[in-house]
């Protein structure tokens, strides 16, 4: 199997000198490529501290964290810019395109910054805009899409790099629940075509479903990590 | 290349943003525009009509004459320094004159006056004396016969009018005695009591023939094509005739107005302090709302993955481009305004307008539209808003992306 996240002892202590709040406390977290993992927990717990740490947006105080075998956590600030480039897509919860820019051209300003050539980059966009089903908007600008639509090109331009991991916090929290379902639909569906690992925080009862391992957060510690064998049958969960 | 694409996007498809950013820069260019070119109007009138007054912009004697005004100070009539000086670029005309006092008599009055044998042609090009003549007529422009032209409060003083016959009583060149009988053919009015007093025009030869001093002038006005240039043009001048003569400028001749001059200057620079303050804070504040508009967008990129060396390139280059087309269009938009300015000048009060009306003028100020204006005053906002234009480019190399997308 092929290890892309290795977390080990990872804590994170915010305002350490004033009123310290221990968003994430000595977690522990494996996962093989090709998981589709839900991270779950109630507000507070800690699940936007724990991605941002494993995006490499943030550092941790302890704890290593390893993508695909780089301790990320012995980045400098600008070797990060460029690990993130290059093995993480994120899709944040809402705002993702830059509102300038067409559907095509959020998609491939990822690309542009990997300096991929330009016929590559038009058949990657040609593939993911098929993928997520929106071929009919590529020249549409951020503000003539639906939430939904939205966040699906966000889907695409994480994937457009062939990240090592897609980090996604609360995709669906701005979407009602036929989008978010569709949207799960699009990530699974990709999950399974382009064997991308997937992590996204969610506390929507229909998402966590859809998901085939569920960690679960507690006061920024793992309170349950669960394979779950039938997507349709969740068993042993125990959602905030 | 595509990073220069993206800052393109960036303004051509938010373009309230852009026009918000281009405007700061066209009002400031217009403001400063607008104002300098009022304030170098006004200067600038104010010394056309000092120096048009009577003195010239400069004046070339023999050496020594400023201090000691008598015509054995003067010197001969000579082609050769008058083609020297008229060669220089940027002297557009040169006009002689013979001055000494003589006495003025009209029947039993008596008074003493100046003596000024000029050029008719060139004194109406310097100092449109022509247009002081309040009634007669001017000179000829070739005039040779025993005519003159006589100040206002002269005439008063001597009960004198128009057609009347005056004589005119001097020691000419070297100690010769000096008679002469002339018609006078009109009155001219001057703004300062002095000159109104004293004056009495002949034309050059018959002065001279008066002061029995043929070919002997005492000095050269000159008039240029800018103030700006008056020392550069004085000391070339001096170069180019020699050590033999002196070349004044009016702020040698009339240091009192000079110094006038330079004490409002000050206050108008102070003016000028206050106006960039406001524009470097009108630009500054633009640019300091859109950067807190951009914030988040600005995170995410870095978030993904733009380094922010790039990101510090695409909006350089938004920048560039918005203050050049905010620079060009203030420049452009600016000429309409100097120009209604120009046309329509600005009536002032106050201790200048005293000043001038003291002199004899009107305080009406039309706008300098010295193309130079426009171009320094870009070039000046222009600077500004690169340098500005730093505090975005700060605010990128500071900007934390997990901080910066907090909403
Ligand atoms: N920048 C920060 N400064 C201080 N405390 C923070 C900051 N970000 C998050 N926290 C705190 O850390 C804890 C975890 O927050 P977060 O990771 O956002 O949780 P979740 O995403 O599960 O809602 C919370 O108690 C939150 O108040
Ligand atoms: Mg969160």
């Amino acid at each position: 199997m092929d290890t892309i996240i290795d977390a080990h002892h990872v804590t994170k202590t915010y305002n350490p000198k004033t009123i310290p709040v221990v968003a994430v406390n000595s977690v522990h977290m494996h996962l093989e490529r090709g998981e589709f993992t839900a991270l779950v927990g109630p507000s507070g717990s800690g699940k936007t501290t724990l991605l941002n740490l494993i995006g490499g947006l943030d550092k941790p105080d302890t704890g290593s964290i390893m993508i695909h075998g780089t301790d990320i956590t012995r980045l400098s600030a600008n070797q990060l810019i460029d690990f993130r480039l290059r093995n993480i897509g994120f899709v944040f919860q809402a705002f993702n395109l830059i509102p300038v820019l067409s559907a095509r051209e959020n998609v491939e300003l990822i690309m542009q910054l990997q300096g991929l050539p330009k016929n590559e980059i038009n058949q990657r966009v040609e593939t993911l805009f098929h993928q997520i089903g929106l071929e009919d908007k590529l020249d549409t600008r951020p503000a003539q899409l639906s939430g939904g639509q939205q966040q699906r090109v966000a889907v695409a331009r994480a994937l457009a790099s062939r990240p090592q991991v897609v980090l996604a916090d609360e995709p669906t929290a701005n979407l009602d629940s036929k989008s978010a379902a569709n949207l799960l639909d699009i990530m699974a569906k990709l999950n399974q075509e382009e064997n991308m690992t997937f992590i996204f925080s969610t506390h929507d009862q229909r998402v966590i479903e859809r998901a085939r391992r569920v960690i679960t957060l507690v006061d920024g510690k793992i309170f349950s990590d669960t394979a779950v064998v039938d997507t349709s049958l969740p068993h042993g969960i125990s959602p905030a | 290349m595509w990073l220069l694409k993206l800052a393109w996007k960036n303004l051509w498809r938010n373009r309230s943003r852009t026009i918000v950013t281009q405007s700061a820069v066209f009002f400031a260019v217009l403001l400063s525009v607008t104002t300098n070119s009022l304030q170098d109007g006004v200067f600038d009138h104010f010394i056309r009509n000092m120096v048009s007054f009577y003195s010239g912009y400069i004046q070339v004697h023999k050496a020594g004459y400023w201090d000691q005004q008598i015509l054995d100070n003067g010197f001969e009539q000579n082609t050769g320094v008058e083609n020297t000086i008229t060669r220089h670029p940027e002297v557009v005309s040169v006009a002689s004159r013979i001055e000494s006092y003589a006495l003025a008599s009209v029947e039993e009055i008596t008074k003493g006056c100046m003596v000024v044998g000029v050029d008719p042609q060139g004194e109406k090009a310097i100092t449109q004396l022509h247009a002081k003549v309040i009634s007669g007529d001017y000179f000829e422009l070739d005039d040779h016969r025993p005519v003159a032209l006589l100040s206002e409060g002269l005439a008063k003083r001597l009960k004198l009018q128009v057609h009347d016959t005056i004589i005119l009583i001097s020691q000419g060149y070297h100690g010769a005695m000096a008679a002469g009988k002339y018609r006078v053919i009109g009155l001219v009015r001057f703004g300062s009591p002095e000159l109104n007093e004293q004056l009495l025009y002949l034309p050059l030869s018959v002065a001279q023939e008066f002061f029995s001093a043929e070919y002997l002038v005492t000095s050269k006005v000159l008039s240029i094509r800018s103030d700006k240039k008056l020392e550069r043009i004085a000391q070339e001048v001096q170069q180019a005739i020699g050590e033999g003569y002196e070349v004044m400028t009016w702020k040698e001749m009339m240091p009192e107005v000079d110094q006038h001059i330079k004490t409002d200057k000050g206050s108008m620079y102070i003016i000028s302090g206050i106006l960039y303050l406001l524009i470097g804070f009108g630009i500054f504040g633009t640019l300091l709302m859109l950067m807190a508009e951009r914030k988040y967008e600005l995170g995410m990129l870095i978030a993904i993955g733009m380094k922010k060396q790039k990101l510090v390139v695409v909006l350089l280059m938004e920048s560039v481009l918005n203050v050049v087309v905010g620079c060009l269009a203030g420049m452009l938009g600016s000429v309409p305004v100097v120009w209604y300015l120009y046309v329509h000048p600005i009536r002032f009060g106050g201790e200048l307008a005293d000043v001038y009306s003291r002199f004899g003028f009107e305080p009406v100020f039309p706008a300098s539209t010295d193309v130079w204006i426009f171009i320094t005053q870009g070039i000046i906002v222009l600077i500004m808003g690169f340098v500005l234009s730093l505090y975005p480019m700060i605010t990128i190399w500071r900007l934390d992306a997990v901080t910066a997308m907090k909403k």
